[in-house]
């Protein structure tokens, strides 16, 4: 539904030449939620805007639902909806003739539009604003108007860029439970970018992960996890020489990634931590090593980007930060 | 062309709701427009000044009246392009690009609703005149507000030019609009004969097109139809009309 190839953006400032989006290739398929994941700066939104005909590439091509971006934009335009990072609706107007009018941009009837209008006010839980004017709602209502605009024509394929920034943990789940329900009901493709990756790891079938312009990983949030982070498994011994004790055997165990030690506590990574802890556990016990406590931890998609990249994704504090416990890192 | 014309009447639709729904703001846009009426112009009256037209107090405000609605297309399209310039950087028109609306339809829709808002001040600022002693022509006046729609049409389209180029910081925008349009307002003769200045002053004021199309304006208010200066000042406000509409349109064409 959704290719992107060498898709490439660069902008002038002055006399700096800004490379926005460098080399991002992937696919969306018919019906699936794919998450574009990445630090500020990444090109996320670059990215999105020049496959919703918004910004030309510089280089590369795009396809939505088989017409070229580039070539065919009024077509494209038909097919998609948009919800920008910004806010959508004019500080002069009512929500519901904002929608309206949004409607009538697709080629609807006046009725209709209305019709739809309030709909999709109702479906994101805010009809009661209808009347109101954006500069008169909170930052979280606003961007449920902004959703609601991208939403009004019944779009084939949806980008949604950072939709439940500001959004508190009820309406994410709300506005969730609603994209969910469309894609159920209408086979809506939606490709989004955010940074809660919580909600990324749970909602999205698909993960692309990019950094400085480039797509530096593509698959099933399980499938990064596993192949670029594992598992992570800790014990902690009742003295330091048990500790390095139990490093030792770790490291003669198959599968076993990555060895760490901090006092008496070894970290391990591994692929699949639920088999390797009652082996590892029983050797232990074998070898006489007292274990006081034991544990393992998913792996998070910050840790599947700090191994790609050294850096964390998530701030520290960040709000949406994963709620798994977080032992003390190696 | 069906589409272009329903393109537009949305756009049209969308900016003039809320002109509807408070028409006040409208009322308040038109503040200094009769300011300079009210005060200056009945300044201008008391003094008995000779203004190239003959003589009487009638005859001063049929002289000053077309002024001051040149004047107010000229401050009228300012502030719709600082709206399109809050837009541009806000996500609302990127919203309207994303959609299949025709691109030129955003700025006749646009242009037409400043048009239409120029028109309803222009009848306020001529009901006010009257009472202060105006003697009023009515093909004239009518005559006057075409010209003037045609001058409106054109500065509308060249603000949102404007606005598109200056963006993101706006800095042009406010430069331009806040340097350029008082010497094109004094230099056009709104607020008194540009002839009662030194000959340099005249010259200049030779090149300004506002020049033409305010004396094309008080000519035709006072129902002087056939006076030459109707077609040097129609000519001018074609001229500010095609250009800013091919300008503005190829803008908006380009992508912001
Ligand atoms: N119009 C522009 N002119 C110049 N540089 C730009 C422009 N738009 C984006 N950039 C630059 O391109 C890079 C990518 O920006 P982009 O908005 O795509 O990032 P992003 O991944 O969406 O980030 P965020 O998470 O903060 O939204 C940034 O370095 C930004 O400064
Ligand atoms: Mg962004």
């Amino acid at each position: 539904m959704i290719r992107a190839e060498g898709l490439r953006r660069t902008f002038t400032a002055g006399k700096e030449t800004i490379e926005a989006v460098r080399d991002v290739s992937f696919e969306v398929a018919a019906g699936e939620l794919l998450a574009l994941l990445g630090p500020n700066g990444a090109g996320k939104s670059t990215t999105m805007r020049m496959l919703t005909t918004l910004l030309p590439p510089t280089a590369g091509s795009a396809h939505i639902a088989g017409f070229d971006v580039a070539r065919e934009p009024g077509l494209v335009r038909e097919v998609i909806g948009y919800v920008g990072q910004r806010n959508a609706a004019g500080e002069n107007h009512r929500i519901r003739d904002e929608l309206a009018i949004q409607g009538r941009c697709y080629g609807l009837r006046l009725r209709e539009a209305r019709r739809r209008a309030d709909e999709v006010l109702e479906l994101l839980g805010i009809g009661e604003l209808a009347g109101r004017l954006p500069g008169t709602l909170s930052g979280g209502q606003r961007r449920r108007v902004d959703i609601a605009l991208g939403l009004v024509h019944g779009p084939r394929v949806l980008f949604l860029d950072e939709p439940s920034a500001g959004l508190d943990p009820h309406s994410r789940a709300g506005l969730w439970e609603q994209l969910q329900r469309l894609r159920r009901e209408q086979g809506l493709t939606i490709l989004l970018t955010t940074h809660y990756l919580d909600e990324a790891d749970q909602m999205a079938e698909r993960i692309v992960i990019v950094d400085q312009g480039r797509v530096i990983a593509n698959g099933t949030a399980d499938v990064l996890k596993a192949d670029l982070a594992g598992d992570r498994l800790y014990v902690t011994t009742s003295d330091t020489d048990g500790a390095r004790a139990a490093a030792a055997l770790a490291r003669r165990m198959a599968g076993i990634v990555e060895v760490t030690t901090e006092d008496r506590t070894v970290g391990l990574r591994c692929a699949d931590a639920d088999a390797v802890l009652p082996a590892y556990l029983r050797l232990l016990h074998h070898a006489s090593v007292t274990v006081t406590r034991a544990g393992l931890r998913r792996p998070s998609l910050d840790d599947v980007f700090i191994n790609l990249t050294g850096r964390r994704l998530e701030q520290p504090g960040d709000p949406s930060g994963n709620s798994i416990e977080e032992p003390t890192h190696a | 062309m069906p589409k272009l014309l329903q393109d537009t009447a949305t756009v049209f639709c969308r900016e003039i709701t809320p002109e509807l729904r408070s028409p006040v703001g409208m009322v308040f846009a038109m503040g200094q427009p009769v300011l300079f009426l009210v005060l200056f112009g009945s300044m201008l009256v008391g003094t008995d000044a000779d203004l190239g037209t003959g003589t009487g107090t009638a005859d001063v405000w049929q002289w000053f009246v077309p002024g001051i609605l040149v004047m107010m297309c000229l401050m009228g399209p300012l502030g719709a392009g600082h709206t399109m310039l809050s837009e541009l950087n806000g996500g609302q028109v990127e919203r309207f690009l994303v959609t299949p609306i025709s691109r030129t339809s955003l700025i006749l829709g646009r242009t037409g609703k400043d048009t239409v808002t120029l028109f309803a001040q222009a009848i306020l600022i001529t009901a006010i005149a009257v009472p202060l002693g105006m003697r009023f022509h009515l093909p004239g006046a009518l005559a006057t507000m075409v010209l003037l729609v045609v001058m409106a049409v054109g500065l509308s389209a060249l603000s949102y030019v404007l606005a598109i180029i200056s963006r993101p910081s706006g800095n042009l925008f406010w430069i331009v609009t806040q340097v350029l349009i008082f010497p094109v307002m004094l230099l056009s003769g709104i607020l008194l004969p540009v002839d009662a200045g030194p000959g340099w002053l005249s010259a200049v004021a030779t090149t300004n097109p506002v020049t033409y199309i305010v004396d094309a304006a008080r000519a035709l208010f006072v129902g002087d139809f056939l006076d030459p200066a109707v077609f040097h000042g129609l000519v001018a406000a074609t001229a500010i009309a095609v250009l800013g509409l091919i300008l503005a349109t190829r803008a908006m064409r380009r992508g912001v």
